[in-house]
């Protein structure tokens, strides 16, 4: 177990290191020049010059590469080119809102997922099944933002239930707060559950197929009461499995959702900073994404040999 | 089963910390309201929809418009405003005088104004302000326009003499914008986040993403603002800024971009739908210094094809008005020169002959803008008229389009919103602008302009800019609308946008 973690410790930072290469290339194969874009137009070519030197632009790659890579794992993301200020307090702001939409996203997800993708599977053969199937497989077609707009029309503008964007911390005012962030929860939850609920389906329909279960109802337990006590905890593997990866597509899911709603979230900042060429706020957001992602993928990989014995033998 | 549960409650704590980490984080404010059951109006309040976030507070480091708008007329003020109708009026300065030889400025100074720090105005803040923009302490590129000041000096706390180079009329008015605005010298230590001015309001509250809160100051030495709180809030676009009108999240939309959303508000009674002037001309540039806009019959041709009263009507909905010269009406040497260039295509043709260029294929630059797009097709088509092969090649905004059209000068034609005040001069009057156009026709007819008196300086510039019309330096389409939606009950909106100073303090409820 011990090598197993190792093994993951070390890809995790193997991929980290990749990919703050590849994201500082790409930044800079976009064209355009920092500096010119933060002067605006009728800028002095000497004070272009003046203030690529300020920013560091004017620097070996190399240089600044090394610079801004050893600086991200201690916090220090640099200044930005554009607000001329320290990127990561602004980076850590945003990343409060955005984990507390996806993680609330999740939630609901799995409360939608859990129980139809089980009452699918169980009635797999009956109409109210095949309905859930139907529909999940239509929610796994809506994209995130096209969800988010059908939501404001009809409950914002036109029944004005709930107001069509804008975010207030919980802190601040928790009524606020709900009302807010409930439609872009529900709009990213929405084909979250879609999908996850074909996931939970399937998972079920193999557990229930398996030696064990038979056992089980052999021995007098109900379908239902046989899942319960011997099926979902096999179940769910997979859906832990697929959970992880689909919570590393809801945080791409709410950049686009951020923007439909206005929410100050690392999606809105990430787009105004392409928008501005603020090349290091563009370079640390995505790295702060990447590494959400890498440590979901890691705390999954553990959580996973926590729960199935098997693994933990093997390893 | 008990294992999952601790699943359950570790993501319970991670929750419950991010959702706490907020909580602290909320002293910082955060837009107020509750959304739609807000939607009954607070008369103490009101919110304005803005696109466009300031990035940071410090328009001394920091060029786009989006810090003035906020900031200027608000927070900070100048000698002198740019009232709405583009006039020269008094505002820290009470009155001035102009020695005769047209040099020097002698400023008599409002006495009882404070900054919001708590300091009295004085002669010595206009020296240091001014001095200041011509120090390496400014870096926006909007410095130049103090080059021509020689030496500031207090003559007493009230009274203060500025010397300048030589006589100029743009100097004076460029007072009144950001280059004007009056600083305190202990305000300007952190200008980024904290702004310090003698302006009618102070920053409440900054959420970043989000909006920015006004608050009247009490002890403001002019008239006070008509309502005590002002809430600017910045969308990514058009869309979401309607949206949260008739949600009732906000009571103005200011510069509405996108006019095929008004009919849903022009037609309901408990909106108002106002059209203002803005110093935004849709210009669309030919780069004189390469073929075939190189020969200024091409360019003639490409002035008679355009119908641009067709061009506003497809493009901006009507709204906007044809201009025939790139000069906004508020400016003193505005001249209606639209009947320069008649919609012609037969004439078109006939220059295109001339030149020897018939059929011609041209590669039409377009910034990734609403207008850009909007305008493009309808010029690409009556281009099409008259011969002009056009085709459209789009250039993100404003990086690509900054690099490729604007610095280095390799485009043929594009289409941009010149946005900047009074900036004729600035787009005609420099051979080595993007718009590559040989001002050795203009050049000391304008110099001559800025140094005359008010009069000369009007039809000094006027002859300058009909030197710019005939040699059809630049089609200016139309002059861009600013058009703000609003709740009925919202009075004082201040619709022409004159300079970059969006003036709240007049807004209020009926």
């Amino acid at each position: 177990m011990a090598i197993r973690l190792l093994i993951n410790l070390a890809r995790f930072l193997g991929t980290y290191v990749a990919a703050t290469v590849l994201v500082f290339l790409l930044m800079r194969a976009i064209p355009g020049d920092p500096a010119q874009i933060a002067l605006g137009v009728n800028a002095t070519p000497e004070l272009v010059a003046r203030t690529q030197a300020e920013f560091g632009t004017d620097r070996p790659l190399v240089t600044q590469y090394f610079d801004w890579a050893f600086g991200l794992p201690f916090g220090d993301f640099g200044i930005s080119y554009v607000t001329h200020q320290d990127i990561s307090p602004l980076v850590l702001d945003r990343v409060q809102v955005s984990l507390i939409l996806v993680l609330l996203a999740m939630i609901v997800a799995l409360l939608i997922a859990i129980p139809f993708g089980t009452f699918a599977a169980v009635r797999h053969r009956n109409p109210s099944g095949i309905l859930i199937s139907g529909l999940s497989q239509l929610g796994v077609a809506v994209p995130n933002f096209l969800a988010g707009i059908l939501l404001v029309v009809v409950f914002a503008v036109g029944l004005g239930w709930f107001p069509a964007n804008g975010w207030t911390p919980p802190g601040q005012d928790f009524g606020g707060f709900l009302s807010r962030v409930f439609l872009p929860v529900l709009a990213l939850a929405s084909v979250q559950g879609a999908i996850l609920t074909r996931y939970v389906r399937s998972a079920v329909m193999e557990v229930m197929s398996e030696d064990y279960l038979r056992t089980a109802r052999s021995k007098g337990l109900g379908p239902l009461e046989s899942l319960l006590k011997h099926g979902l905890r096999n179940a769910a593997i997979p859906v832990l499995t697929v959970t992880s990866v689909q919570l590393a597509a809801l945080i791409i899911g709410a950049v686009v959702i951020e923007r439909v709603f206005v929410i100050p979230g690392l999606g809105s900042m990430l787009l105004d900073a392409v928008g501005n060429r603020d090349l290091l706020t563009v370079q640390s957001v995505v790295m702060v994404l990447v590494a959400i992602t890498l440590v979901i993928n890691l705390v999954v990989d553990v959580l996973y040999t926590v729960l199935d014995p098997r693994i933990r033998k093997k390893a | 089963m008990r294992r999952s549960n601790n699943h359950g409650l570790a993501l319970a704590i991670l929750l419950a910390g991010s959702l706490s980490l907020t909580a602290c984080n909320a002293g910082s404010g955060a837009t107020g309201g509750g959304g739609a059951a807000a939607a009954t109006a607070d008369k103490s309040k009101v919110t304005v929809a803005l696109t466009g976030e300031p990035v940071n507070l410090d328009f001394t480091k920091t060029a786009g418009a989006a810090i003035p708008q906020a900031l200027m007329s608000n927070v900070y003020e100048g000698l002198v405003k740019i009232d709405q109708d583009g006039k020269i009026v008094p505002l820290l300065a009470e009155s001035w005088t102009v020695s005769p030889d047209g040099k020097v400025y002698t400023f008599k100074l409002r006495q009882g104004a404070k900054f919001s720090n708590g300091e009295a105005f004085t002669a010595s803040d206009v020296k240091f302000s001014i001095e200041r923009v011509k120090s390496d302490a400014w870096v926006s590129s909007l410095k130049s326009k103090m080059d021509v000041v020689d030496s500031v000096s207090v003559v007493s706390d009230t009274e203060v003499a500025i010397a300048l180079k030589q006589p100029s009329n743009a100097w004076l008015f460029n007072m009144g914008t950001p280059v004007g605005a009056i600083f305190d010298p202990s305000g300007v230590a952190d200008l980024a986040n904290t702004a310090i001015g003698t302006g009618p309001y102070d920053i409440k509250a900054w959420n970043r993403g989000q909006s920015i809160e006004f608050a009247a100051r009490d002890g403001y030495w002019g008239e006070k603002p008509k309502v005590k709180t002002v809430s600017l809030r910045y969308f990514a676009d058009a869309v979401a800024t309607t949206n949260a009108l008739k949600t009732g999240d906000v009571d103005v939309v200011y510069n509405m971009q996108a006019p095929e959303l008004l009919s849903s508000f022009t037609s309901d009674s408990k909106f108002q739908v106002l059209e203002g002037t803005s110093n935004g001309e849709i210009v669309l540039s030919m780069n004189n210094k390469v073929a075939p806009f190189n020969d200024v019959r091409v360019r003639k041709a490409v002035m008679y094809a355009i119908d641009r009263q067709a061009v506003v009507d497809t493009a901006w909905g009507g709204y906007g008005k044809v201009i025939g010269a790139p000069v906004p009406p508020t400016d003193p040497y505005y001249e209606d020169l639209n009947n320069l260039y008649p919609h012609d295509p037969a004439k078109a043709k006939q220059l295109l002959k001339e030149a020897g260029a018939e059929n011609l294929d041209i590669t039409f630059t377009v910034p990734t803008r609403p207008y850009a797009t909007a305008v493009s097709e309808i010029v690409v088509s009556q281009l099409a008229e008259v011969g002009i092969k056009a085709k459209i090649e789009s250039a993100e905004f404003p990086a690509v389009w900054l690099d490729k059209v604007f610095t280095k000068h390799n485009y043929q034609m594009s289409v941009v919103l010149a946005v900047e005040s009074r900036d004729l001069l600035t787009m005609f009057n420099n051979p080595n602008y993007y718009l590559g156009y040989d001002n050795s026709k203009i050049k000391d007819v304008a110099a001559a302009a800025d140094s005359a008196d008010e009069a000369g300086y009007a039809s000094g510039m006027k002859q300058v800019v009909r030197t710019i019309a005939e040699d059809a330096a630049a089609d200016a389409l139309f002059l861009f609308p600013n058009i703000v939606v609003a709740k009925a009950g919202v009075t004082g909106v201040p619709a022409n946008s004159v300079t970059e100073a969006l003036d709240l303090s007049a807004i209020g409820w009926k």
